[in-house]
């Protein structure tokens, strides 16, 4: 254990911790992608490579209709809660970062609450409210939508007001010193800057809508509101073919891709540089 | 004054959407809880909670109370989520100091890698492992020819040559560590990376042994990251049901999440049901608040800065 000894020298154990546990991340996943490419019926033999479990099979993602309108499904609940929740998330933050006095640390909390609310509990409480109260509406698309964006929220909340903090008050002084009225202070400084805020947070909502599970399955309403995290769910034991890997590793692309995407917005517009900020972008996602 | 108005109206949308579909939804849950049922075992909710019914509630407490079924759940569910927090701890710990100290030049490499599975579709690693762990899978195959299932049956954790997914509550457990020990590196990270150097230095300076150095300052100053770290993925392992469904499915492994949603979403008993999330709630709330005051203080801390 030199390690003890000297933590300032090259500990050993260290990185072969931290190297097993990555490969442990990352492999399984890596093959479940592999097989996605396999020319065969088996997800656990490979049989050579092939595309046909995303395109020639009748069982392919693009020929079956169930999987094609999983797909089809989880990205119109992706825009819709992108749609929503931004514009209502950029305005919470405002809202409660600059407003002091009665009632704004009860918003505060209110806030923060789906944050740390197991999403089971949401799932039960949505579900009931939806057969109970707004049973108008019902269970299907619309109360989907809605159940994601009050979680989604939140996420939009926590990566603007990280931002406001940073810009600092200096900027719309300057504006209020050489007469900007209240309305173009908003719209023509704060906005700008905030934008690359709004970007990151619409690129992590458009993810977390994707990857959404429970909220998503507790609102549902037969197999046309199915998503692809939904069919993951009720066919990963009995999958018949590889097409369903196929089905996740292309959601699972375009997560990757809007999320490295946000990131680099972030950064090239905003100057976050240090590995701590990468790693608070990250945070945001405080639980699925 | 505009500014004070401006503010509160633009909070004004969120606010009242997160009390419709956030405290509101809460409140019918209460409602059917403390509600009845109808003769098709249908809720039937009561919304002044003047008329609130308690016979519901009184059965399910009733039932931990003689050792029932709930309990039984609810005593698996804690063995369940402890292991996996300590397991997590175990791993978590040595990952997220590495990173934070001695990764060099790979620093922003690995924060990449440790992020990454934070957008990999949590049910895509289920079926990830899900694959690998059928009985004629890759990952059986690894484990058979290190012993690893020898070891694991030798210590009753395994009831048999690739039967990972036959049931095996030590399966569950490392699920559930797999699921959500990202969630716990990333916060610990943060926390041990803003430990001042200087600190740990001073100690030194002063004559302690680096262990001691380790034991008396980095691991007190790095204490409110674990806890909270711990916190975040000890509440969504509580509801989760998921994860006990797709690797093992069996009622011999079954957790409170499983239960709940047996009893609202596959739906026989709604009144049922809802009262097990209050029970659940209230007794995840604890850790709620603690997270949320974590959380608030880092905030206030932050803007300090």
């Amino acid at each position: 254990m030199s390690w003890l000894r000297n933590p300032w020298g090259r500990p050993r154990f260290l990185p072969i911790v931290t190297g097993v546990y990555i490969l442990w991340s990352i492999v399984p996943v890596t093959v479940a992608v592999l097989f996605a490419f396999n020319d065969g019926r088996s997800r656990t033999t490979w049989q050579g490579f092939s595309t046909r479990w995303f395109l020639d099979d009748p069982g392919s993602v693009k020929n079956d209709p169930g999987l094609l309108s999983a797909l089809q499904h989880t990205l119109l609940l992706a825009v819709i809660c992108v749609v929503v929740a931004v514009p209502l998330g950029v305005a919470l933050a405002l809202g409660l970062q600059r407003w002091r006095g009665h009632g704004s640390g009860a918003a505060n909390t209110l806030m923060l609450l789906p944050l740390v609310t197991p999403e089971l509990v949401m799932g039960v409480a949505l579900l009931l409210l939806f057969l109970q109260i707004f049973n108008g509406w019902g269970l299907g698309t619309t109360a989907q939508a809605i159940g994601q964006v009050t979680f989604a929220v939140s996420y939009v909340v926590v990566v603007v007001r990280g931002r406001l903090v940073t810009i600092g008050r200096e900027y719309e002084e300057a504006a209020a010193d050489l007469g900007a009225p209240p309305v173009s202070r908003l719209t023509r400084v704060l906005l700008p800057l905030l934008a690359p805020a709004i970007i990151a947070s619409a690129g992590i909502v458009f993810a977390l809508s994707i990857d959404d599970f429970v909220v998503t399955q507790y609102l549902s309403a037969g197999a046309d509101t199915n998503t692809v995290s939904m069919l993951l769910y009720s066919t990963a034991r009995g999958a018949p073919s590889p097409a369903l890997n196929a089905l996740a590793s292309i959601t699972l692309v375009i997560t990757l891709v809007t999320i490295a995407l946000a990131y680099l917005v972030y950064r090239r517009f905003a100057g976050a540089g240090s590995a701590s900020e990468a790693a608070t972008l990250g945070e945001v996602a405080i639980e699925r | 004054m505009e500014s004070r108005w401006t503010w509160r109206f633009l909070a004004l949308p969120g606010v009242v959407w997160l009390s419709l579909f956030f405290l509101v939804a809460f409140y019918a849950v209460l409602c059917v809880a403390f509600g009845n049922q109808n003769t098709l075992n249908e809720p039937v909710p009561f919304w002044n909670p003047l008329d609130w019914n308690v016979g519901y509630v009184l059965e399910v407490l009733q039932n931990f109370r003689d050792g029932g079924q709930y309990l039984t759940v609810y005593l698996r569910t804690f063995a369940y989520v402890g292991i996996a927090i300590v397991i997590s701890l175990l791993i978590g710990y040595p990952v997220a100091y590495f990173a934070a100290r001695h990764a060099g030049r790979w620093k922003g490499l690995l924060l990449v890698l440790l992020v990454l599975p934070w957008w990999i579709n949590y049910l895509m690693r289920m079926l990830a492992w899900i694959n690998l762990l059928d009985a004629a899978g890759w990952g059986t195959k690894v484990l058979h020819y290190t012993a690893i299932d020898q070891l694991f049956i030798s210590l009753h954790l395994l009831s048999g040559e690739g039967r990972w997914l036959e049931g095996q509550p030590a399966t569950v457990v490392i699920a559930l560590v797999y699921g959500y020990v990202p969630f716990f590196v990333l916060p610990l990270f943060a926390a041990l990376d803003r430990i001042d150097q200087r600190h740990i230095e001073a100690a030194r300076d002063l004559g302690s042994s680096p262990f001691s150095a380790f034991r008396r300052v980095t691991l007190p100053l790095s204490l409110p990251g674990i806890l909270a770290g711990l916190v975040l993925i000890a509440l969504p392992m509580f509801g989760d049901y998921y994860t006990q469904d797709l690797v093992s499915a069996s009622p011999r492994t079954s957790m409170i999440g499983n239960q709940i949603d047996q009893f609202t979403r596959q739906g026989s008993q709604k009144t049922v049901g809802a009262v097990l999330t209050v029970v659940l709630a209230v007794v995840l709330l604890v850790f709620m608040l603690y997270y949320l005051r974590a959380t608030r203080r880092a905030g206030r801390e932050g803007e300090r800065e």
